[in-house]
């Protein structure tokens, strides 16, 4: 990078708040996805939004390409750098800058963690509702630019559904507020295409995020079964009943090993354990549990148990968000994947990935969001056995391609990013990714933000898009347009 | 935006009557007019491709377009500064797959929200809204217009439960976002820029929504007091640990009540019922009076002429809007009555004479500015409307919004004018 644009960064950001030593670089090749790595020209860590201005201002001048990055606890290569471009990072912008509890909302810096909302104001009663296991450590920044879930959006809503309004710095270096305190503000719903934009329309500079009163009584089940298959039909069972539990979660027997293994979370060795969580008025949570219990006997589980402690259930807890890691001693190296499908579709799709796991010779294991079909099947390998690598690789994305079949997504909260982009093509029709560009191109004509990342293939924005023309697979009648 | 008619050449028409059939293209009337803007046709497409390239003729020709569903809500918005064609989704009206194991819907943009109840009834379940006449309004109109209801206390709006969208954009393209399952993150989430965009970017043809339990056991309570009063009631209501469903606050002239709604177990409601008087203290409940939740349809019927508005004001400033909303009816000698669910949106309605009425409305969103909240105007004289932006002054992301509409309808083919700031 020239000189002149390192001066300039230097006085934007001082001397402290710009890297280019390569070995400090390295910090940020990669986020969570550790299989890309690309070194950027420089790290930037602003300290406020004027900073950040500045910042994607010169980028523009000069058509510096940037990505801004949070925690960098990504699963999909999201805040993967550029190699020409910088890496703004915004870590140091992690206050907290007012808590409205009357009104619910609070506003917060984009490098502020996930878990301190909930800290902040949890003497209150109120807690922030989206959890991905990463929340210790991952921040509002990145949750608003994956979208970000956890075990609790199947009744409290993804991130989406809890900011309100954010202060943007848009790729061309202006300020606009997208959405505010109060709903429905006049306009197009320009935070909801933010939110879940992965980094390619600006950077969130602030927040507005709505809290959410803690429930009177938390109750979590365990049940142990033969099977997923068992497992899931107690799920059904559940939903069918008419109830929306707080979280569904289930696990296969090499999960639960895993997770055993790590934080001996008590769980039982079965092929099949549910944990289902159910919150509210202590009456309805009582007869419900009862329900739950009931469904569950009823589908084959033999054995259940409620947590009877706000520390047994953390325990339980602990397991199932350790599980990711905790595979980690099951196998030297394993692919995280994170695909979608309908709940009905799940005792086909476990079948399907047994089948392909056996006939690669590679374990899986299974780590579900159960209540919306949230998938994520583990690859286990072993890196020092040549090809393996690439072997796990093939049946991460056979999975996936189960999951679009099965009318599902690529993705239900790890985002695009760099890793699925190439599947972007598969789950939609050409004028559908077109469609998406239109956006994109309204806030980044120049692809300047996060260029790149969560779609096959780049596109100039001067191009005029084409009219529809059916898929040849529509007009071959293999699929259906929904 | 370009504003004008783009109609330079007489308009062939013909064409498009081959394009959707010739039984479904007819003259417009009186009653197809947009705040007094005449259209020439009124097509209805048989089919998401027929609209789609009943648009694309549309576009290519410079004829300028306004969608329409049931046509409850066309007075929203501004006055189109042009519309030669109204694009009826009344054929597309079927609800295309029920998984309601997977409490999901596919439905196409012209089924009218009661029938859509009606078939997810069947299985125990719906759409968790409650939106302004659902005998007649649509899925695409409730869309475009961002019509949730009293039940998005506890369920959210519309953003958060469409999950999938299919659009038909100017040029002819029918595409589609976010998909039949709940959780999605896969690319831009164009549902969500659809819903409230009051047509201005494409035309919505079909949308897939999660669905929810019918509630097993409903219970309504009400109270009386000062809206002051019902103002902190509501606020500890919030801050406590009940699980309503729908929590109001409406007045009047002299009379202000509260709503809390219940569902669940028969226990459930019971022990919260209980915990709602402990909070309300000496102010007694009583049973909710039957038409207690279609209060915000009800403010849509009075005398005229008449203003009727929608505001967006945070929970703690209720109080302080009713006071507001009757001080600047007072003085222009103006009735008024206003409902607002604990989100924060709210309808207002003021009765009286023209004059009073424009003073009443600069006052009040000069006001509620001030506060931090927004006035919407949805329904007042023509004369009123033609003077002032419906929608207020735009926001600093205005130019951000023009381009977005610039990229989709380039040639502001759909509902010209009628949305925020002229787009």
């Amino acid at each position: 990078m020239e000189a002149r644009i390192l001066n300039e960064f230097r006085a934007i950001v001082g001397a402290p708040g710009l890297i280019t030593e390569p070995e400090q670089l390295s910090t940020y090749e990669c986020d969570g996805l550790t299989m890309f790595r690309v070194l950027p020209l420089a790290v930037l860590l602003p300290t406020s939004t004027a900073q950040v201005q500045a910042i994607v201002r010169v980028c523009h001048r000069e058509k510096i390409p940037f990505v801004a990055r949070g925690s960098g606890t990504g699963l999909s290569g999201g805040a993967l750098p550029v190699a020409k471009g910088i890496v703004i990072s915004l870590t140091r912008m992690n206050r907290i800058l007012e808590v409205d509890l009357p009104n619910q909302r609070v506003v917060v810096e984009p490098g502020v963690i996930n878990l301190t909302v909930t800290a902040r104001v949890a003497p209150d009663g109120y807690f922030y509702a989206p959890d991905p296991s990463s929340q210790l450590v991952c921040s509002i920044g990145g949750n608003v630019a994956e979208n970000s879930g956890g075990a609790h959006c199947l009744k409290y809503g993804f991130t989406t559904t809890h900011v309100l309004g954010m202060e943007v710095v848009l790729p061309d270096g202006s300020l606009v507020h997208l959405g505010g305190r109060t709903v429905d503000r006049p306009g197009y719903d320009l935070p909801g295409v933010f939110v879940g934009s992965e980094g390619t329309l600006g950077i969130a500079t602030q927040v507005i995020l709505r809290i959410v009163k803690k429930p009177e009584v938390i109750q979590v089940l365990l049940a142990a079964f033969n099977s997923t298959n068992e497992a899931g039909a107690a799920v059904s069972g559940i939903i069918a009943a008419g109830m929306l539990p707080a979280a569904i979660e289930m696990m296969d027997n090499l999960a639960i090993q895993a997770a055993e293994a790590a934080v001996q979370a008590n769980y039982p060795n079965c092929g099949g354990l549910l944990l289902v969580e159910l919150d509210g008025p202590a009456p309805e949570v009582e007869t419900l549990m009862e329900e739950v219990a009931d469904v569950c006997t009823k589908c084959g589980a033999w054995e259940i148990h409620v947590a009877q402690s706000d520390a047994e259930r953390a325990r339980v807890w602990t397991g199932r968000k350790a599980a990711f890691a905790a595979v980690g001693r099951l196998a030297p190296a394993y692919i995280v994947q994170d695909g979608v499908i309908p709940r009905t579709a799940l005792p086909h799709v476990m079948s399907e990935i047994v089948r392909l796991s056996s006939e690669v010779g590679l374990r899986v294991a299974n780590v579900f969001h159960a209540g919306d079909g949230n998938l994520h099947p583990l690859v286990l390998y072993d890196n020092s056995v040549p090809g393996q690598d690439k072997l796990a690789e093939k049946l991460a994305g056979d999975i996936l391609r189960l999951c679009i079949k099965a009318g599902g997504s690529i993705t239900g909260e790890h985002g695009v990013g760099e890793e699925k982009k190439m599947f972007m093509a598969e789950m939609y029709a050409e004028p559908d990714l077109d469609t998406m560009q239109l956006l994109r191109c309204a806030f980044d004509p120049e692809n300047l933000s996060n260029p790149d990342k969560v779609f096959p293939r780049p596109r100039l924005c001067g191009e005029k898009p084409g009219v529809y023309e059916p898929h040849p697979l529509e007009v071959a009648g293999v699929v259906q347009r929904f | 935006m370009p504003a004008a008619s783009g109609v330079m050449t007489p308009v062939s028409w013909p064409e498009l009557a081959e394009i959707v059939g010739k039984e479904h293209l007819r003259a417009a009337t009186a009653a197809d007019a947009i705040d007094g803007v005449e259209a020439q046709r009124v097509a209805e497409p048989g089919t998401a491709e027929d609209l789609a390239r009943a648009l694309r003729w549309a576009h290519a020709a410079g004829v300028k377009v306004s969608p329409r569903g049931g046509g409850t809500k066309l007075g929203w918005g501004n006055p189109p500064a042009a519309c030669d064609l109204v694009l009826s989704t009344a054929r597309l009206n079927r609800v295309l797959e029920h998984a309601w194991a997977d409490m999901t819907v596919i439905v196409e943009a012209g089924c009218r929200v009661a029938d859509l109840q009606k078939t997810l009834a069947e299985h125990g379940q719906r759409l968790a809204l409650d939106p302004l006449w659902p005998e007649r309004a649509t899925i695409g109109g409730i869309l475009s217009t961002n019509d949730s209801g009293t039940l998005r206390a506890r369920y959210g709006s519309l953003r958060d439960l469409i999950i999938g969208i299919t659009v038909a954009l100017p040029d002819g393209t029918l595409a589609k976002s976010g998909g039949k399952v709940v959780k999605n993150v896969a690319g831009y989430d164009l549902a969500k820029l659809f819903t409230g965009a009051l047509g201005t970017l494409g035309v919505i043809v079909q949308a897939i929504f999660r669905l929810h339990p019918l509630p097993r056991e409903s219970r309504s309570l009400s109270f009386s007091g000062t809206p002051e009063s019902l103002n902190q009631l509501l606020l500890a209501i919030q801050a406590s640990k009940l699980t309503g469903t729908g929590l109001q606050l409406r007045a009047a002239q002299g009379s202000a009540h509260l709503e809390v709604r219940f569902d669940g177990t028969a226990a459930g409601i019971q022990a919260q019922v209980k915990q709602v008087q402990q909070i309300a203290g000496s102010m007694a409940a009583s049973d909710a009076p039957a038409n207690a939740w279609t209060s915000h349809q009800a403010i849509w019927d009075g005398a005229t002429p008449a203003l009727l508005t929608k505001f967006s004001v945070l929970p703690a400033q209720f109080a302080a809007v009713c006071a507001l909303v009757e001080r600047s009816a007072g003085a222009q000698s103006l009735a008024w009555k206003i409902v607002v669910q604990t989100v924060g949106a709210g309808y207002a309605r003021l009765e009286g004479n023209e004059q009073g009425l424009r003073t009443a409305l600069l006052t009040l969103r000069d006001e509620l500015a001030k506060m931090g909240g927004t006035l919407v105007v949805l329904g007042c004289p023509v004369a009123i409307k033609r003077g002032l932006d419906a929608w207020g002054p735009p926001s600093d992301a205005q130019p951000l919004m023009v381009r977005v509409k610039q990229r989709f309808d380039p040639d502001g083919t759909l509902n010209p004018g009628r949305f925020v700031g002229g787009i």
